[in-house]
């Protein structure tokens, strides 16, 4: 038997201090949304469309010194411009926060593809495209099912549950775990991953290492099980996985299994929780999809458009002038697809949410070499979440006066829904 | 009315083979691709409007139609 041994030793290393470019922690209630905004403010997560909104009005791209100085454009055509230009932007790091990664990383990138740039992005995510076609995500879509009823026959004799932790997030959590074939037990783990990578940027980069590293060696644990009990999964697929005639590199290897866990779960839990709140609180909409299933698909691409949750990010690469800024190199550019999607220049009545919308070229999942690599997992997942909860629920509506809360930071949906079934 | 998909815009988002999926395929990679019914571009008669609200929905714009106009009138 060979040994595969690139998984002796953790392939996770710190960063050399002295190649960190650090920033002061600013977070402070925001002055002026245009010249001084966070995402990471409780009112951006709660008032995140209105604020866009406004910004695109008198902007359009929005600045602020925090995180070391960030972009934030709003019009469909700036994000649109910034996504489509690999020259002076760089996918090297893709979550806005206080400290820059060094330039080396480039154009790998801690967690490939979606932190790689050209031409090595081609190649690495060419390997795992194959695995999230819309025929091979088919094949997750009974068990999905069953699992989605399997939740809501929790609900039986409740009249209040919360439908983000009770509902909308197990389902990412459940799908991904079968598909890298992780244990079921551990999933509880997920949740606490997810959050610091992705809600936790204000925290300082040693705390951010330490919770990375923890992530880093569950997942070297499950590739070590995997080297010893093959099976047929991501984790094996990716173990095995050649690049450019060689075995991935163990960080390659253990990077993308971040990816895969991380950007699939806050992600698709969001939107299944915005599709229920906005479901929850207008009741010709929930109506009208419970009597006409075959509407939800198109109703789907309306709640993607009107409630996409990602907002992506990127570094200048080289100076650029964009929407009417010049952006330095290193500065962080926020990427918000949701914002493009509510620009007027682009869609007709972009503000409101019609769900028989026909013409709908919303950019929920990216737009460009970078476009998510999961979305037809996504769509399949939103899907059967939806269609089981109307099936089986179809009178519920928003619990007012119960706690309820949207996430702050660059992945946009409730944390805390409260609905009254029935 | 002709249809074609330009591989170099495509990114595999799948709306087009979503909306009309006997119309437009996916290849092994998720990126789309013509099928038996509109083999060499051509689109079967009465679907014109399946293939406009394709190329409508599509993100990257990568659904191209040719109308023919001067044909059609004929």
């Amino acid at each position: 038997m060979t040994v595969d041994d690139r998984f002796t030793d953790s392939p996770f290393q710190k960063a050399d201090p002295a190649e960190l470019t650090r920033f002061e922690v600013m977070d402070g209630p925001v002055s002026d949304w245009a010249t001084d905004f966070s995402h990471m403010d409780e009112q951006y997560a709660e008032n995140a469309h209105e604020i866009w909104d406004d910004l695109r009005g008198r902007c359009p791209v929005a600045h602020t010194e925090r995180f070391g100085g960030a972009w934030l454009p709003t019009r469909y055509e700036d994000v649109q411009a910034i996504a489509y230009d690999t020259e002076h932007f760089t996918s090297r790091a893709v979550i806005v926060g206080n400290y820059r990664p060094p330039l080396d990383l480039a154009p790998v990138g801690g967690v490939p593809p979606i932190s790689s740039d050209p031409p090595f992005h081609h190649d690495a995510r060419k390997l795992l495209l194959p695995a999230f076609t819309k025929a091979n995500v088919a094949k997750q879509e009974i068990t999905t099912r069953e699992f989605c009823h399997s939740l809501i026959n929790a609900f039986e004799g409740r009249d209040l549950v919360d439908a983000a932790t009770e509902y909308a997030m197990h389902i990412p959590i459940r799908v991904i775990a079968d598909m890298l074939g992780f244990p079921t037990e551990d999933t509880p783990k997920f949740k606490v991953f997810v959050e610091n990578a992705l809600e936790g940027v204000n925290r300082s980069p040693e705390e951010r290492e330490a919770s990375t590293e923890v992530l880093f060696s569950y997942l070297l644990e499950q590739v070590r099980d995997h080297i010893d009990n093959p099976r047929d999964d991501l984790t094996t697929y990716l173990i095995n996985a050649e690049l450019y005639g060689q075995k991935l590199a163990p960080n390659h290897v253990v990077g993308t299994m971040a990816l895969l866990l991380i950007a699939g779960i806050d992600t698709t839990w969001s939107a299944i929780g915005a599709s229920l709140w906005h479901l929850a609180k207008n009741p010709e909409d929930r109506k009208r999809l419970v009597e006409e299933p075959a509407l939800r698909a198109t109703a789907v691409e309306e709640f993607l458009r009107a409630y996409a949750p990602v907002t992506m990010a990127r570094l200048v690469k080289e100076d650029v002038e964009l929407g009417g800024v010049e952006m330095k190199k290193e500065d962080w550019v926020l990427l918000p697809f949701p914002a493009a999607n509510r620009d007027p220049e682009k869609f007709e009545r972009a503000d409101e949410v019609v769900i028989d919308r026909e013409v709908n070229r919303h950019a929920a999942f990216g737009l460009g070499i970078h476009r998510c690599a999961g979305s037809h997992l996504a769509r399949m997942e939103l899907r059967v979440a939806l269609d089981v909860w109307l099936d089986r629920i179809p009178e519920f509506s928003l619990a007012e006066g119960a706690p309820m809360r949207w996430s702050t930071g660059q992945i946009r949906g409730p944390r805390m829904l409260p609905i009254n079934l029935g | 009315m002709k249809v074609q998909i330009d591989s170099q815009l495509c990114q595999g988002h799948g709306r087009c083979y979503d909306l009309a999926p006997d119309l437009f395929g996916e290849d092994d990679e998720g990126y789309a691709t013509l099928t038996a019914l509109t083999a060499d571009g051509n689109v079967p008669e009465g679907r014109e409007g399946d293939i406009r609200l394709a190329a409508a929905n599509c993100p990257e714009s990568a659904v191209l139609v040719h109308e023919e106009a001067l044909n059609d009138r004929r």
